[in-house]
């Protein structure tokens, strides 16, 4: 039945998986005044998919801006929140269209390098993408400039965050930059530099051959267009799929639960725990939660600290360590619940922890520590007796 | 071929500029199988990069190691989606099966065990990757099957 639907759901949409003729786009795009596919991005309202969720059109207009000869297109492929396998779908089954959305950057900016940062664990795939990028440039051979090339990462979950990717392509311990300056104005040596999630990129391509209405048409006011959603844990259905931005958790849980939903993890580790009775009134999208595509649902046989404590180990491992709020903010959460589990701090030290979240909110320098907070509270505010008890 | 040769050739390849040193670093793990001090310094004095920096960049990614390994490294995740379906059974079967324990390294020198983050293959947990090859879906009473034919394809 559910099934049924979202099949049908899936189809309406088919933006990232339908087959497209790439060649075509890029020649298409290069012949559109870069001001002009500016305007277009403006128009379809896209916004970046890596989960922030910047306007992608500023994006590419403050680096097209930028002086500077020399200006770089990098696709973040260091998908590395738990509960996310989007991007390798993508980059496995289109990767011509990522290509694509590269050059169509490169053209708008004045670019002639990009490159692909793909992660450790996705090394696998790295012949494959060499072969198809050797094809891609035989392709565009005489009507752009622009060479992509591959950079592997080796294991590093902050490496996702763009000022640290960048210092890891410089050779560099993946440590996140003070900002400003952005990448868009010194960026990869120094130079104007766009960062764009992979699937950011196909989207580019989708709104330059389906023109930006279409896209604009789909989702919400604040959450235009459509979504590659991860979806796993307790649900018969996992998988990757494709869904207009704006749902409510309660359709969704509707059509990807088990029946025993007890809470959906939205955005991964640094997402938000939504419980049952928020279902209705949370709407997926960044007027809502938003995501960068991870969805996890939990059904009542799991115990909501070992997940908490999961993710607190996972934060400590991944914490560059350069920061203190977030290096030994993450240690003292994680040695904070095994205290209060094994009673020997009362309950009441939670909101001790709550409080010090606020620090590594405001005095973390980068997303990783400032999205700790975020499963940590929406746990402990709405699970706080499995936390104890 | 000699340590500091292999050091050369591979910094011939990739280049010697400063932003060449993540590439360097990688492909020497996977030719020397870990990165000693002895390969440090010497990419240190080539690369005419602080050994400081050389080493530094080699402790900060987890895929780097500096201590010795096994032959094949199997990284098992522990993410929350591998460990709700099964992850803790299946450590156990290659901890039983290669009579080491997490983050040990087999007496024959062929396997290294340890647990890792997010594979990105959440939706067929749970996931290990021996070396780059992904094997997805584990269940306990595989693993054995899947450690022979390892051992003898190396």
């Amino acid at each position: 039945m559910s099934e049924d639907k979202i099949n049908k759901m899936q189809e309406k949409i088919n933006l990232i998986f339908s087959d497209c003729e790439v060649c075509e786009v890029v020649s298409q795009a290069l012949a559109e005044d870069p001001e002009q596919i500016l305007k277009m991005l403006l128009v379809s309202s896209l916004r970046g998919r890596g989960g922030a969720g910047f306007p992608t059109s500023l994006k590419w207009k403050f680096a097209r801006q930028a002086p500077g000869d020399r200006k770089f297109v990098i696709v973040n492929a260091d998908e590395g929140e738990p509960g996310t396998f989007k991007d390798r779908e993508i980059l496995e089954k289109v990767p011509y269209k990522v290509f694509a959305g590269m050059a169509i950057c490169a053209h708008t900016i004045g670019a002639r390098e990009g490159f692909i940062y793909l992660r450790g664990e996705y090394n696998y795939m790295r012949k494959t993408l060499e072969e198809q990028i050797q094809d891609f440039h035989n392709k565009i051979a005489g009507k752009l400039d622009f060479v992509i090339k591959i950079v592997s990462g080796a294991g590093a979950y902050v490496c996702g965050e763009e000022t640290a990717l960048i210092e890891s392509m410089e050779g560099k311990r993946g440590e996140p930059r003070n900002k400003p300056p952005y990448p868009v104005t010194a960026g990869y040596l120094g130079c104007p530099t766009v960062v764009n999630n992979v699937e950011t990129l196909v989207y580019v391509t989708m709104i330059m051959k389906m023109g930006p209405q279409h896209f604009a048409s789909l989702g919400t006011q604040h959450s235009r267009g459509a979504k590659v959603f991860s979806i796993s844990g307790d649900t018969p259905i996992p998988g990757i799929y494709e869904l207009e931005l704006g749902m409510s958790l309660a359709e969704f849980v509707e059509l990807f639960g088990d029946g025993d939903t007890k809470a959906v993890q939205v955005g991964g580790a640094g997402g938000f725990c939504v419980p049952r009775k928020k279902f209705t009134e949370t709407i997926i999208g960044f007027e809502g939660v938003p995501t960068g595509g991870s969805m996890m649902l939990f059904n009542s046989t799991r115990s909501m600290y070992n997940v908490l404590h999961n993710y607190l180990d996972f934060f400590c491992e991944e914490s560059c360590g350069q920061c203190t709020p977030c290096r030994v903010g993450c240690q003292q959460l994680r040695k904070g619940i095994e205290e209060v589990k094994n009673h020997s701090l009362k309950p009441v030290h939670l909101d001790v922890l709550k409080k010090m979240t606020d620090t590594m909110r405001y005095a973390s320098k980068c997303g990783l520590g400032q999205s700790v907070p975020n499963s940590f509270n929406s746990i402990i505010d709405n699970f706080r007796e499995e936390i104890i008890f | 071929m000699s340590v500091l040769a292999t050091v050369k050739t591979v910094i011939d390849t990739e280049g010697t500029a400063r932003h060449n040193l993540l590439p360097v670093l990688t492909s020497l793990r996977s030719k020397l199988g870990s990165l000693s001090p002895e390969i440090l310094k010497n990419v240190s004095q080539i690369m005419d990069i602080p050994m400081a920096h050389v080493y530094g960049t080699a402790t900060f990614y987890s895929f780097l190691e500096t201590k010795p390994m096994g032959k094949n490294v199997i990284r098992l995740c522990r993410t929350i989606s591998c460990d709700m379906h099964g992850k803790r059974d299946v450590l156990n079967a290659l901890e039983d099966v290669l009579a080491v324990k997490n983050g040990e390294t087999t007496t024959d020198g062929l396997f290294t065990l340890t647990e890792t983050n997010c594979l990105g293959h959440c939706h067929e947990g749970p996931v290990m990757l021996v070396n780059d090859e992904v094997f997805s879906s584990l269940k306990p009473e595989n693993i054995p099957a899947i450690i022979d034919e390892i051992r003898k394809k190396r």
